[in-house]
């Protein structure tokens, strides 16, 4: 190799904005949050069989620990403020994924009491289609945040208040 | 399947001028009492005729169908005798009020709400009567048939081409 | 803080053991509940007001998504009203498998409720346990359907399609080592301490007060009511099965728990009958005017394509009457009251889900509990909010 290493592979140069969206890819931490069938597919998939640790995604009860939220199920009228509250208590930098159909568009439930789609209220990062999305899909979705989440930019700098974080994507 | 049932016939011997209709629709029995009448009705089924459970409480809208907009129905289930009987009192539009069946049967205290919430029929001396499902402020009863399936303002959807 | 003041605390609609979007508003003596108001409606979708503007067959998926961890006890019940409006009686192989999936889904609902409820007591390792034995009902749903929760498999008449080969040896494997993952379960829970004093006269509700509210299923024979319509009020062949039915005592969580616990197991004896019965034939009654025809006839003939895009497009016509059909699903009694005018489309369609009902009794239950035992009653209650809400 052309490069002199003194100190072996123990070292590596890297941009500081690569180096805190690497960590922030490898620890999401969704709130628990489930509101219909979707739920039921999230506790699927972080439960055996597909396990979702090995991704440095763990749940939090508590919006003040979680940085992604996942839209897990039908938003309804009565709902959608407290989905907002829970959504404001969150702290930055977040992200918003709308698992299912429900949550992506409204769903079958063209009705009176449902919210078509949650992207009326809070800006969505990733959608993933299904009803409910299998396992594989939801998890196909997250990967996808954390590509999402690489492609930042000024990430380190937006820590000290230097301008905004831009999304690339 | 039998002609007779046998909560029926004891019904008609005490409460003839009360019921308005009996019939049997693929084996159900069902019975149209008067609306004044009802209370009386389920606390002599209940106590007489051992109906000791309400399985459900909802009403019918018979918008521009029927003479009385708006029909209860009771499901009655026998727990010992293990059958079951349907109890229909009509509700005029004029006058959409009914008596609570809570002091018969506790069943009926959530099953009314949300008649009460989605239909708009009052019920008189339930303990708790507030909307259930819809928000307090929620305008409109939902389940009616002049109320739209997207809610008044909102268009249906009519696919992306449209 | 003064000694005597009252508390008012806010649980849910996003809390991680409220099964879902319940809210509950609970005034507090200290630990103690004084009272407690359920808030619900946070999943209402309207299900009922959107099937009246669909066809019958429309309609069917909307009840999967009604009680979604026993999608296919929402199908049977459903089904079974429009069979009865109707009047057709499906042959006897969809007969069977029908019996076989809402076993299976019997259990794969009590397998959540375990995990959830264990899990909310504190038992992580039950949780993880139980899903992994509900993921082999899933593939076994995905097997016959094609999807893994909301399954939309029976038609009115019989069964969308048949079961592929594998189907029974799946099944029976499954059902062969439930038992045992039983015993597991068993094995954590049954005579653990933290269990026990967590269950143990915990939730007590008497016969009496289980029954003026109407709750149903696991929970009213957890309180000594011997009653379960899928032999009293007898439905879809289940006469014709031989099981026992598990009747509580005391009243309380634990024997709840046990109650759902030999159920399980006899689930595992019913499915193995059926199994033993199942024998090669049509899984669709021979109705044109209600059912599709087979694929087979679609793609390669005119008629075939005619009589399917007919059905697809207009929906079949149901005699005008009224219905009303409870079966005993995994939660309680699942009734369907269908009104139908004559048209194509439900008049009204009335869903009695079980878990609003059973909900009523939280507030008997929990009164005077400490505030920590209000997660097990709702553990207990096995409430899923979508069928409460619609």
């Amino acid at each position: 190799m052309g490069v002199n290493q003194p100190l072996g592979g123990n070292v590596t140069v890297t941009s500081l904005d690569k180096l805190v969206n690497w960590v922030r890819k490898s620890s999401i931490w969704p709130m628990t949050f489930g509101l219909a069938c979707c739920a039921i597919e999230m506790m699927a998939t972080g439960a055996s069989h597909n396990d979702l640790d090995r991704f440095g995604i763990i749940f939090r009860a508590s919006p003040r620990q979680a940085d992604c939220i996942i839209i897990a199920g039908t938003v309804t009228k009565k709902m959608l403020p407290v989905i907002k509250n829970v959504y404001e208590q969150m702290p930055e930098p977040k992200w918003v994924v709308a698992m299912g159909a429900c949550a992506c568009s409204g769903g079958i439930f063209d009705t009176y009491s449902v919210v078509q789609g949650i992207d009326e209220a809070l800006p969505v990062d990733v959608y993933i289609p299904g009803c409910p999305p299998r396992p594989e899909a939801l998890l196909f979705g997250l990967m996808k945040l954390q590509d999402k989440i690489m492609q930042e930019s000024n990430s380190f700098g937006s820590v000290f208040g230097l301008g905004d974080r831009v999304s690339t994507v | 399947m039998s002609n007779t049932n046998r909560a029926v016939e004891k019904l008609q011997g005490k409460y003839d001028s009360a019921i308005l209709d009996v019939k049997q629709d693929r084996g159900d029995w069902i019975v149209t009492v008067k609306k004044e009448y009802l209370v009386d009705v389920l606390t002599f089924l209940k106590q007489e005729c051992k109906f000791d459970m309400l399985t459900d409480v909802t009403a019918l809208d018979y918008l521009d169908k029927a003479e009385d907009r708006f029909v209860m129905v009771y499901q009655l289930t026998s727990v010992p005798f293990k059958d079951r009987l349907r109890i229909k009192a009509p509700v005029a539009e004029a006058d959409v009020t009914i008596d609570s069946a809570t002091q018969v049967y506790a069943s009926a205290n959530w099953l009314e709400r949300e008649v009460y919430d989605l239909f708009g029929i009052i019920f008189k001396k339930h303990p708790d009567l507030r909307r259930i499902l819809m928000t307090p402020d929620w305008e409109g009863h939902p389940l009616r048939k002049d109320y739209p399936l997207q809610g008044p303002g909102r268009e249906p959807y009519k696919g992306r081409l449209s | 803080m003064a000694n005597n003041e009252i508390m008012t605390i806010n649980m849910g609609p996003q809390h991680p053991s409220t099964h879902g979007v319940l809210r509950m508003v609970i005034e507090l003596d200290g630990e103690t509940i004084l009272k407690i108001d359920p808030d619900i409606g946070y999943l209402h979708r309207g299900v009922e007001k959107l099937s009246e503007h669909r066809t019958y067959h429309q309609t069917l998926p909307l009840t999967d998504r009604l009680d979604y961890l026993a999608p296919m006890s929402n199908n049977l019940g459903y089904i079974l009203a429009v069979e009865k409006l109707l009047g057709i009686e499906p042959p006897e192989r969809a007969q069977t498998i029908r019996i076989i999936m809402t076993e299976l889904t019997r259990l794969q609902s009590h397998l959540v409720w375990l995990a959830c409820h264990a899990l909310d007591i504190g038992a992580m390792t039950v949780f993880i346990y139980a899903f992994r034995e509900r993921e082999a009902v899933m593939e076994t749903y995905e097997l016959i359907s094609g999807a893994r929760m909301t399954s939309n498999f029976f038609r009115a008449g019989g069964l969308s399609q048949d079961v592929p080969p594998e189907f029974e040896k799946k099944v029976r494997d499954f059902v062969n080592d439930m038992p045992g993952y039983i015993d597991t379960y068993e094995g954590l829970l049954t005579a653990n301490p933290i269990w026990l004093k967590r269950t143990v006269g915990n939730g007590v509700i008497s016969a009496e007060d289980a029954t003026d509210i109407g709750i149903t299923g696991p929970a009213l024979r957890g309180s000594g009511v011997d009653f379960d319509l899928r032999r009293d009020i007898t439905y879809a062949g289940y006469d014709s099965y031989k099981f026992e039915i598990p009747v509580g005592k005391e009243c309380d969580t634990f024997d709840r728990y046990k109650v759902r616990l030999i159920e399980m197991r006899e689930s595992c004896k019913i499915v193995n009958q059926a199994l033993d019965r199942l024998k090669p034939g049509p899984v669709l009654a021979d109705v044109p005017q209600v059912c599709y025809p087979p694929k087979d006839s679609v793609y390669n003939s005119i008629e075939g394509l005619i009589h399917h895009f007919k059905i697809a497009s207009e929906g079949y016509k149901v005699p005008e009457g009224e219905v009303y059909m409870g079966i005993e699903a995994p939660k309680g009694e699942l009734g369907f009251y269908i009104v139908s005018d004559g048209s194509s489309k439900p008049y009204r369609m009335r869903i009695r889900p079980p878990s609003f009902v059973n909900l009523q009794a939280i507030e008997k239950m929990a009164k005077g509990s400490m505030v920590a035992d209000l997660v097990a009653i709702i553990g207990t209650l096995d409430i899923v909010l979508g069928e409460i809400d619609r």
